[in-house]
């Protein structure tokens, strides 16, 4: 360096009373240099600079231009799915009114059933009770026949004064009454039935 | 700068000139025989900036941007979209975006020199350094253009407008030739050279003029911070054209480059 400032202050006095240079004159090192310069900046900018950004652009537009296109087929997706929700829920909401259509009519069937039931159960409770009445009536009256028998046996064997003890002969007297008795009731029944 | 040493010395005011852009007697260092200057510092700087700035914004490049990712990409796709892509058309404009970016971020670092403290020179003033690069220009349009469509088929391209009788060849086809051919280099490294170079020596002007104004007294009193305030105007346009001139280097290497790969109009 010393040397080199030491050159320069000796070179200087031989240039000193030298005419400005001419502006536009050729300065073959600064052109050289220029030139040199400016291919080594060209050839970095070439082989490092413009392929980077060059690559970054591409990407960028690629992820923007998928990011569109994955955003479509999720919003195609969505819809589908919508559509397909929808279709399922008015399905349901038919099933439930068949459903609440099919319970109201099973439940009129029920009604109907019960109340014919508890018809024929009436009316059954009612024929026994009937049959029954019959049958104690029949039994009053046989107990009724005996027992009217006795008590007129008793009573005419009284007011005759003969005492009926014979047997058979009792019992004769007694049918035969009965028999009159019955003839005269069954007229008698067989105008009120 | 030197205006202001100049004025202290001599006591009379000595505009800027040519000098003040001439390094060649301020060596910064040197490399065997040759004579480091600042320009030559600042061009080896300027393409470090804009490397470590790419490489910073996409070091850690992810789908979703950082803030230094997206300011990388913003650049980058400012070239590559409104300059490569709309110019050159998307069919081919993919393999000359490196171009066009390095291209534009190198001389846009480059002029932005000229407004950055400490440094406040513009690279490219350095006619020589502007010359190189429309040289490249023209060697890449070109070569685009011959190996698409061949020698003849290029020079046919490039010099023979189509939609005019024959009759006119002898006066156009020479004329097409020179300035599609040969004047276009020449333009490109001017434009951007002379831009630089007189935007820098007019702030050198007000501002070192303002100093003297001042230094000077009287109506200088006043003149001299006017002076001062018209650099800061100036300042702010030289922001503009700096941005400007890098805009319309590129985006003319891309209508050349899209022109010569132009089929038959």
């Amino acid at each position: 360096m010393q040397n080199l400032i030491f050159l320069a202050e000796g070179s200087e006095p031989t240039e000193g009373g030298h005419a400005p240079e001419n502006p536009l004159g050729f300065v073959p090192v600064e052109a050289a240099l220029s030139l040199v310069v400016f291919g080594l900046l060209l050839f970095l900018i070439w082989k490092f600079v413009a392929p980077r950004f060059e690559q970054t652009f591409a990407e960028r537009t690629q992820a923007i231009e998928g990011g569109i296109a994955a955003a479509e087929s999720k919003q195609a997706e969505a819809d589908a799915r919508l559509a397909e929700l929808e279709k399922q829920l008015a399905d349901a909401r038919h099933e439930a009114a068949r459903i609440r259509e099919e319970a109201r009519e099973q439940g009129a069937q029920i009604v109907a059933e019960m109340r014919e039931s508890a018809q024929a159960e009436s009316s059954r409770i009612v024929e026994h009770g009937k049959t029954q009445i019959e049958a104690e009536r029949q039994q009053a009256v046989t107990s009724l026949r005996a027992e009217v028998g006795a008590l007129a046996t008793g009573l005419a064997g009284r007011i005759v004064g003969e005492s009926l003890e014979d047997e058979a002969r009792q019992s004769r007297v007694v049918e035969r009454f009965l028999a009159d008795l019955e003839a005269s009731n069954g007229t008698t029944s067989g105008s009120v039935n | 700068m030197f205006g202001t040493t100049m004025a202290a010395s001599g006591g009379e005011f000595v505009a800027p000139g040519p000098n003040s852009f001439d390094f060649s007697k301020q060596a910064l260092f040197h490399i065997g025989d040759t004579a480091v200057t600042k320009p030559m510092v600042q061009l080896v700087l300027g393409a470090l900036v804009v490397f470590v700035f790419f490489y910073a914004a996409f070091r850690r490049a992810t789908l979703v941007p950082g803030r230094l990712q997206f300011a990388g990409e913003s650049a980058y796709g400012m070239v590559r979209n409104s300059i490569g892509r709309d110019i050159i058309g998307s069919h081919d404009f993919i393999k000359f975006v490196p171009y066009l970016v390095t291209l534009f971020f190198f001389i846009l670092i480059n002029n932005a020199f000229a407004s950055i403290p400490g440094i406040q020179f513009p690279t490219f003033s350095r006619a020589s350094m502007a010359y190189a690069l429309a040289a490249l220009s023209w060697l890449i349009y070109n070569g685009v253009g011959i190996k698409k469509h061949g020698l003849l088929g290029y020079l046919k391209l490039q010099s023979v407008p189509s939609g005019v009788s024959p009759v006119m060849y002898p006066l156009l086809v020479p004329l097409e030739f020179f300035s599609n051919i040969l004047v276009r280099p020449v333009t490109l490294a001017l434009r951007l050279f002379a831009n630089m170079f007189a935007g820098h020596l007019l702030l050198i002007l007000f501002s070192t003029g303002g100093l003297f104004l001042l230094e000077y007294g009287g109506i200088g009193y006043v003149a001299g911070p006017l002076a001062w305030v018209l650099a800061i105007a100036i300042s702010f346009l030289e922001l503009l054209v700096q941005f400007l001139q890098a805009y319309v280097f590129t985006l003319l290497n891309a209508m050349y480059i899209s022109g010569a790969l132009a089929d038959e109009h």
